[in-house]
């Protein structure tokens, strides 16, 4: 029998990285709130990877961590090997990447909800969602009936979710949880676009099974850069990571099997990510590829399971083992957890506003895997998103919506709610036209106003950051005002860098604008250099370096402002927009764009089109 | 709904036919309240892509007899429902009809409206519509066929042949800085150089066929120049076909600039006959042979006259002096006389001779300007420039590919690079209307002329 079990203002489905940020949000916001999983012991469990951040998804956490949310006090908290990607391709791509103790980070993260006040954390499984005027209710396995404002959906692959190994096949979420099989019914009885896309991750090994001699080391970063504003002392590198690749007998023993696949025997109807390949698919599209890297991972410091990141596969589990066994270091392997591709349920995201709310149902939200995106720090940005604006919606706030030249947080939202998806969208520097002012260095700068707005960075946090500001501002003043002598020991600097000698006297901020020479470089000969934290350093050595080009993304920006700030009426029909040519009338009424800007940006309409759609505009003022 | 716009399609002269074009939700149902069928039938229920022959009548008054043809959206040029009168030509009858259709309930078409609303239906692509309005204006064949080239995609295609170039540069960092651990080999930095350089030759050889467009589009302001009596008149008049100059024997008949514009084999010239160039006493005169000097400086080609019947004067040794620096045919007149001229005076200038009274020379004269105005090693089934927007899209283009290479060379970093790379594919989308601002297009259609 069913029972009322309560009033609340958000209910969060799902504690992956996508519902802990929204459920965090919600409640720091002073909404009480419930956040659901189907086990407590799987609370912001990384059943892929044990690593946060990498390209562009280390952007996406410190942009979280700007904004208030929690991933990156988590993984430097818990990380166990921490590095910087792309140090040699510029500082708009510098990516940091943390290899994750997943047990603690688990510890941590669901402690933080239980701590957090206005809010409560429960094992349960929904199996109903309903409307009731303006009221959703959800629904129970244990029939207990939850009244709230607004409903988060964050289930990433538990929703009708299907795990695949060769021939065997069987309803289950990640890492053997338990699938949510009725909410799924539930959502499609609402109405929503759903279909299928899949996933796959590789084994968990046994260390003691792997032969390490011979193969090549990777090691952390000296010193190390850490996600958060908050965190004041980074911790150190605790593990080493080692690098192993494939070879033709992987390739031999792939093709054989490869009608046992269940991809490639048909039985997949979901659609994987391009971005992130099984090791079969590697070998059949990349067939001239004579192997493929492979890297062993350690999965955290009180266990000895490894992940293979590079060969996720959904063979049969006596193929597993044969095929890593060719591999060099894995000859005798132990595979603990074998590899299997997951398919499960997710919503067409042009179905959602920016604001991460189904267009159609004021008041539900989507957050994460279930919006079509992969990984766990697009997940996490979505949910810090979709909480936030649940709890303005509860409190009668305007939206949300973060442009994309704000942020990776909104180039992600933008591209997933406007142009859609058709794989597993996967976050990329590339995807962002305006990537060299979105930088990790300048998150901060970009977002904590922001997040001090909507309420979720406090005094002190704010306090540091104006401090941060104020030392930047006057480093880089320092630097254009500062002229250092030519000596002997400063040009052989420069031509050892291959660039040019000085003869006179040269401002230190010019020095700084050769690509070849940064501020560390020059420290020995910049006397009056004030004693400050890295990260001020860096930020004006950036922004000296970046001058120009800054100065034209900012006239991109403003040149599309104008576009972004003109806002579409909600619920437009828009056939009565005279002129519109069918198919714009057709995609524009499916996406339902909240600004021209967005409008524009939708594949099938014209430039042409816009200017109809701001004519009826004009006309209908 | 749509308003239904009509105009006169045709030019307004004299003769063959003349053609109203209605367009709009109401375009049969207008039509209709003009047009009687001997059957009967309306021109509602016709089919789309139909002809019918009737009678044009306003009020019961008979206009004239008329060929109605039938569009139904989207099939028609401008995807709306679209009816065309075709009336027997003049002025008079047509601009009747048009005002009995405008009084019927239709609005007079805008500049280029009827272009503008088969672009926003999505039945032209914005180079198409530049090119269809170039090919309204298009005189000459050369031009035409430069202009339905365009139409047919060739500069589209070339602007996207170059923007795959471009997009392939650019994902080659893309793929280097977004996947920096999974093994991909080294970035292929030759092929990357290669391709930016091959992506700037494209562009300026594109940007080079601009002037050649524009002289093939616009014509070239041309300049005849001479001392005076030496025959600048009757070359005008030869010319145009018609005695526009007023032809004397006394020097300096021609006080003032005449202009005329002419068609020299495919090349439109917008000639004007100068005052004889000498030095003069006469007030009026001395004014004319001022402006004179001014056309000089200011006209694109300079036709130089001289006559070949008398020595050298200093009148004419100025003159000579004054072509330096110009693109210029040095014509010698009156080579049906015994030839008094020193010829080696002229032999560093492309020269002709003719005989302006008698008419012959003039096929030299147009292979001479060919050459001079760089028409002749132009290819008018290649892509070329036609605008100034196009033009400009491929100067931001080339400035930004030229930036890359730079950067790349200097040592900047990947991320700046790739940068300046997206800003050339964004002005080149630009160019093909694929990111066009609302700017972009309103500037386009403000061209055109009404009807088409």
């Amino acid at each position: 029998m069913k029972y009322n079990a309560g009033q609340y203002d958000v209910i969060v489905i799902g504690a992956g990285h996508a519902g802990i940020e929204a459920a965090l949000a919600s409640s720091r916001l002073s909404c009480k709130t419930i956040v659901f999983t189907m086990n407590l012991d799987s609370v912001g469990n990384l059943p892929c990877n044990p690593s946060i951040g990498g390209t562009a998804k280390g952007h996406l956490v410190c942009e979280i961590d700007a904004l208030g949310g929690e991933m990156g006090k988590a993984a430097d908290a818990t990380f166990i090997q921490s590095r910087m990607l792309n140090t040699g391709k510029g500082q708009a791509v510098h990516s940091l990447r943390a290899q994750i103790d997943r047990r603690n980070y688990a510890s941590y993260m669901k402690y933080c909800l239980e701590k957090q006040e206005n809010l409560e954390l429960k094992q349960a499984e929904i199996v109903e969602i309903d409307k009731n005027g303006k009221e959703w209710i959800v629904t129970t396995h244990l029939n207990g009936v939850y009244h709230a404002k607004t409903v988060i959906i964050a289930t990433g692959t538990f929703l009708t979710g299907k795990v695949y190994v060769g021939e065997v096949s069987y309803p289950s979420g990640p890492d053997g949880m338990f699938p949510a099989t009725r909410l799924g019914e539930a959502l499609k009885t609402l109405g929503l676009p759903l279909r299928r896309f899949k996933t796959g991750t590789p084994a968990r090994v046994n260390r003691g099974s792997i032969d390490f001699t011979g193969l090549e080391i990777q090691e952390g970063d000296d010193p190390i850069t850490p996600f958060s504003y908050n965190t004041e002392t980074p911790g150190e590198n605790k593990v080493v990571c080692h690098i192993t690749w494939t070879n033709e007998k992987t390739k031999d023993i792939i093709l054989e099997n490869l009608h046992r696949s269940p991809l490639y025997a048909g039985q997949i109807e979901g659609v994987g990510p391009r971005y992130c390949p099984s090791i079969e698919d590697k070998i059949v599209r990349f067939a001239d590829k004579e192997r493929h890297q492979i890297f062993i991972e350690p999965c955290g410091l009180q266990t000895e399971e490894m992940y293979l990141q590079g060969v996720s596969s959904s063979l049969p589990e006596e193929v597993q083992i044969a095929l890593y066994r060719t591999v060099k270091g894995l000859e005798k392997v132990q595979i603990m957890r074998n590899a299997y591709a997951i398919e499960y349920d997710s919503i067409d995201p042009t179905a959602l506003q920016p604001t991460l709310e189904v267009t159609a149902h004021s008041g539900l939200y989507g957050a994460g895997q279930f919006n079509g995106s992969s990984g766990y720090e697009e997940a996490a940005a979505q949910g810090l998103v979709a909480g936030i604006n649940a709890a303005r919606k509860v409190k009668g706030l305007p939206p949300f919506v973060l442009q994309r030249s704000s942020s990776y947080i909104g180039t992600l939202i933008d591209d997933l709610v406007t142009k859609g998806c058709t794989d597993p969208y996967r976050m990329m520097t590339s995807r962002s036209e305006y990537r060299l002012l979105l930088r990790q260095d300048n998150a901060d700068e970009r977002l904590m106003p922001f997040g001090r707005e909507i309420g979720l960075i406090d005094d002190e946090q704010w306090q540091r950051f104006s401090e941060r500001l104020r030392q930047k501002e006057a480093e880089i003043k320092r630097l254009e005002s500062t002229y250092i002598k030519p000596s002997a020991a400063l040009n052989e600097l420069l031509v050892s860098r291959e660039t040019s000698p000085v003869a006179s006297g040269v401002k230190l901020a010019d020095l700084i604008r050769r690509p070849q020479i940064s501020h560390r470089d020059i420290k020995r000969f910049d006397e009056t250099r004030p004693q400050l934290a890295e990260q001020i350093f860096l930020k004006a050595e950036v922004e000296i370096k970046y001058a120009g080009y800054i100065k034209r993304q900012l006239a991109h920006i403003n040149e599309q402002q104008r576009l972004e700030e003109r806002k579409i009426p909600e619920g437009l029909d828009y056939h009565n927009v005279v002129g519109l040519r069918k198919e714009a009338v057709e995609k524009l009424a499916k996406v339902m764009p909240y600004s021209i800007g967005q409008a524009s940006r939708i594949s099938g309409v014209s430039p042409a089109d816009i200017s109809v759609l701001l004519i009826y505009l004009d006309k209908i003022k | 709904m749509n308003e239904t716009i009509a105009a006169i399609a045709t030019p307004l002269s004299p003769g063959g036919i003349g053609i109203i074009r209605i367009s709009g939700d109401d375009a049969k149902a207008i039509a209709d309240q003009l047009f009687v069928s001997p059957s009967g039938a309306s021109l509602s229920q016709a089919k789309g892509y139909s002809a019918h022959y009737g009678l044009l009548k306003e009020n019961g008054e008979k206009i004239d007899e008329c060929i109605a043809l039938v569009f139904s959206a989207p099939k028609s040029y401008t995807g709306e429902d679209v009816v065309e009168f075709s009336l027997h030509g003049g002025v008079f009858v047509v601009k009747k009809a048009l005002r009995a259709v405008l009084s019927t309930g239709a609005r007079l078409a805008e500049p280029g409206e009827f272009t503008k609303r088969a672009y926003f239906n999505g039945k032209l692509t914005l180079t198409e519509a530049e090119a269809i309005m170039d090919i309204i204006s298009a005189g000459g064949k050369q031009a035409l066929q430069a202009a339905n080239t365009a139409r047919n995609g060739a500069l589209y295609h070339k602007i996207q042949e170059i923007t795959q170039g471009l997009t392939v540069a650019a994902a080659h960092i893309s793929a280097f800085t977004d996947f920096p651990d999974e093994g991909l080999p080294d970035m292929d930095f030759t092929l990357f150089e290669e391709n930016l350089r091959k992506a700037k030759e494209e562009l300026n050889r594109l940007l080079s066929t601009f002037d050649s467009g524009v002289v093939l589009r616009e014509g070239i302001s041309c300049a005849i120049i001479g001392r005076p009596n030496v025959g600048k008149s009757t070359l005008m008049n030869l010319l145009s076909g018609c005695e526009r100059s007023i032809v004397t024997d006394i020097a300096g008949t021609t006080r003032d600039v005449i202009e005329e514009t002419v068609k020299l084999g495919e090349v439109f010239l917008r000639l004007s006959d100068t005052a004889g160039i000498r030095n003069t006493e006469d007030t009026v005169e001395s004014i004319g042979v001022h402006r004179a000097k001014e056309r000089l400086r200011e006209a694109a080609l300079i036709l130089a006259v001289f006559d070949a019947s008398e020595e050298l004067t200093d009148d004419d040794r100025e003159i000579l002096a004054l072509l330096a620096d110009k693109k210029s045919v040095i014509i010698i007149n009156k080579t049906d006389l015994p030839v008094k001229m020193d010829m080696d005076s002229v032999k560093h200038f492309k020269t002709i001779q003719i005989s302006a009274a008698k008419g012959t020379g003039l096929e030299e004269l147009v292979v001479a300007v060919n050459e001079t105005t760089g028409l002749a090693a132009l290819d008018p089934n290649a892509a070329i420039l036609a605008s100034e927007r196009q033009k400009n899209c491929v100067i931001k283009a080339n400035q930004a590919v030229t930036a890359a290479e730079n950067e790349y060379k200097t040592g900047q970093m990947l991320d700046i690079v790739g940068f300046e790379l997206e800003e050339a594919i964004t002005a080149l989308l630009e160019l093909n209307g694929e990111k066009a601002s609302e700017t972009v297009v309103n500037e386009v259609f403000s061209r055109f002329c009404v009807g088409k």
